[in-house]
């Protein structure tokens, strides 16, 4: 075979390759490529003794650091709580009223409240606590399970009708759909949400309303309380019957929402929290829950 | 001169198409196998956690939704081992938790927030009013209202065939639960039902009437895959060292 043609105007030799004339140069690789090709292979083997590498059938190595994603993760999470100890043990030791006394620590637990409050309770509840239809206002001064800080943390921890053993109210018992399971007729229905009506001085049919107050007094009276005051006003552990005379209405306090409680039900749930999170992040959401504007 | 060379020259390759292609192939699978092999064997690539089950009927046709409504374009369904991740959304995800998902839906598109531990966290009223519009609840949410899918009726007719298909690629279902899944994914959705047959079969299966509604709906269907994501794990049964990898 012929020599390599060597092109006349570089002087370098040609590989042989040639397409319609056109032919390739066999220049070397250049050096500072090739040298940093040996450092990243290098790198790659100094990698292999520190750092987990080469599999090993069931097993692989560790490599000298032993890193591990996961231990790096609980080293930090243990370093950041160390930083908070001195909060987290007070918190833990008193109970909410305790941490609101104390300026310090009623600080750190609004602040980490404020948090864990965004991130959890305020998708039902909204970010100032204002709620939603059918997810209760935490800013204003009715309480349907109570609004001392004790109740709020208690309510926290277990929920409303949910699946934890220690739940506030029953799970899946809420109030009576009292039209679908024909307790009362629709005219009753009708009288008893004209009567709630005139309770909050909205315009209602006087004479069903007065109708309505014999239907009140046998079947609503005995959660909602005689004078419609709701369940804690009443006394009544439990429950969770709201207020019916007052402005800031859960489901809604017009006549065609009133009907479709009184025929449908209501069992609003809440989520138990003592599974998710920790005792101490629970009693900084009761601070923050209580200091929304309505705790007691 | 490379034509002068006895032995290995890359002439021969790059005038061999057919030879060209074989050579490709066996490199790149090489490269292919050395990655992929080991997790196969290597033990602890699936921790070793108790309550991983296969998604109950109702849970597979929500799943079988939330793929063909595309959720994983806005959300993630893997909690990453650090700490801002681990404080928010809860303990990080594990490997085993989604070894029953085909395909899975780890993604790292985070448009809205996570869902790999959402089960539970709020209540069915609240996916469900959610679902129907995002902003009744959360002013602040860029998500589509999904309202339609509230009446839409489920198509579930072929239910036990889904559990036959993901039986051929691993995922442990047995002759009973698919031979019970369609009656299985109607208990899940009627509180009032005999449920016992299905909290075995499927244990911490939510029950509930998701949407109110007399027949299943796709809502219904949905909810009841979101409320079991994350749930199926104990962690309190375990210590982070048996975790690690």
């Amino acid at each position: 075979m012929a020599q390599n043609y060597k092109d006349e105007l570089s002087g370098v030799e040609t590989t042989g390759h040639e397409w319609d004339g056109l032919r390739e140069l066999n220049n070397p690789l250049p050096k500072w490529w090739l040298y940093l090709f040996y450092v990243c292979i290098a790198w790659a083997m100094v990698y292999y003794v520190f750092y987990p590498a080469w599999p090993l059938g069931k097993t692989y190595t560790k490599g000298i650091l032993g890193y591990s994603q996961r231990e790096e993760l609980d080293t930090k999470l243990a370093e950041a709580k160390a930083g908070q100890a001195k909060y987290l043990t007070a918190i833990a030791a008193k109970s909410v009223d305790e941490i609101q006394k104390d300026k310090d620590l009623l600080g750190f637990a609004m602040a980490g409240g404020r948090s864990y409050f965004n991130e959890n309770c305020a998708a039902c509840h909204g970010a100032g606590g204002q709620g939603a239809k059918g997810f209760p206002t935490l800013a204003d001064d009715v309480w349907l399970w109570g609004g001392a800080s004790a109740d709020i943390y208690k309510t926290i921890q277990h929920g409303i009708r949910s699946d934890d053993g220690e739940t506030r109210g029953v799970p899946n018992v809420g109030m009576t759909a009292f039209g679908k399971d024909g307790i009362l007729t629709r005219d009753q229905i009708d009288q008893v949400t004209d009567y709630v009506l005139s309770l909050n001085g909205k315009p209602a049919d006087a004479g069903k309303a007065e109708k309505g107050k014999t239907v009140y007094d046998e079947n609503c009276a005995a959660c909602h309380g005689d004078a419609a005051q709701g369940a804690v006003a009443a006394g009544l552990d439990g429950i969770g019957a709201p207020p019916l005379k007052q402005a800031n209405w859960l489901y809604g306090g017009d006549k065609a929402t009133l009907m479709d409680t009184v025929t449908n039900g209501r069992a609003g749930v809440m989520p138990a929290w003592s599974k998710r999170l920790d005792d101490a992040t629970i009693k900084s959401l009761a601070v923050y829950v209580h200091n929304l504007g309505g705790g007691k | 001169m490379a034509q002068d060379k006895k032995g290995f020259s890359h002439d021969l390759i790059e005038r061999n198409t057919l030879l060209l292609i074989v050579l490709v192939l066996i490199t790149v699978s090489i490269g292919g196998l050395v990655q992929i092999v080991p997790l196969f064997t290597i033990e602890s690539t699936i921790e070793k956690v108790e309550g991983v089950r296969p998604y109950s009927p109702l849970e597979l046709a929500g799943q079988n939704i939330y793929f063909r409504e595309g959720c994983y374009n806005c959300h993630s369904q893997q909690i990453r081992p650090f700490r801002d991740e681990v404080e928010r959304y809860g303990h990080y995800s594990l490997a085993a938790e989604s070894m029953y998902d085909h395909p899975f839906q780890w993604g790292s598109k985070r448009t809205g927030p996570d869902l790999a531990r959402v089960g539970g966290k709020y209540s069915n009223d609240w996916q469900v009013a959610h679902l129907v519009n995002p902003r009744a609840v959360v002013p602040e949410s860029i998500m589509p209202n999904y309202g339609w899918m509230k009446d839409r009726p489920l198509n579930y007719g072929d239910i036990a065939d889904h559990l036959k298909t993901l039986k051929v690629v691993g995922v442990p279902y047995t002759d009973e639960q698919i031979a019970n899944a369609k009656a299985d994914l109607e208990a899940q959705k009627n509180p009032d039902a005999d449920t016992a047959g299905l909290m075995k079969r499927y244990p911490k299966a939510v029950v509930a009437n998701f949407t109110g509604n007399k027949t299943v709906t796709e809502m219904d269907a949905l909810v009841a895959y979101l409320q079991v994501l994350g749930t199926m794990v104990d962690f309190t049964k375990y210590q982070s060292k048996q975790l690690q990898q």
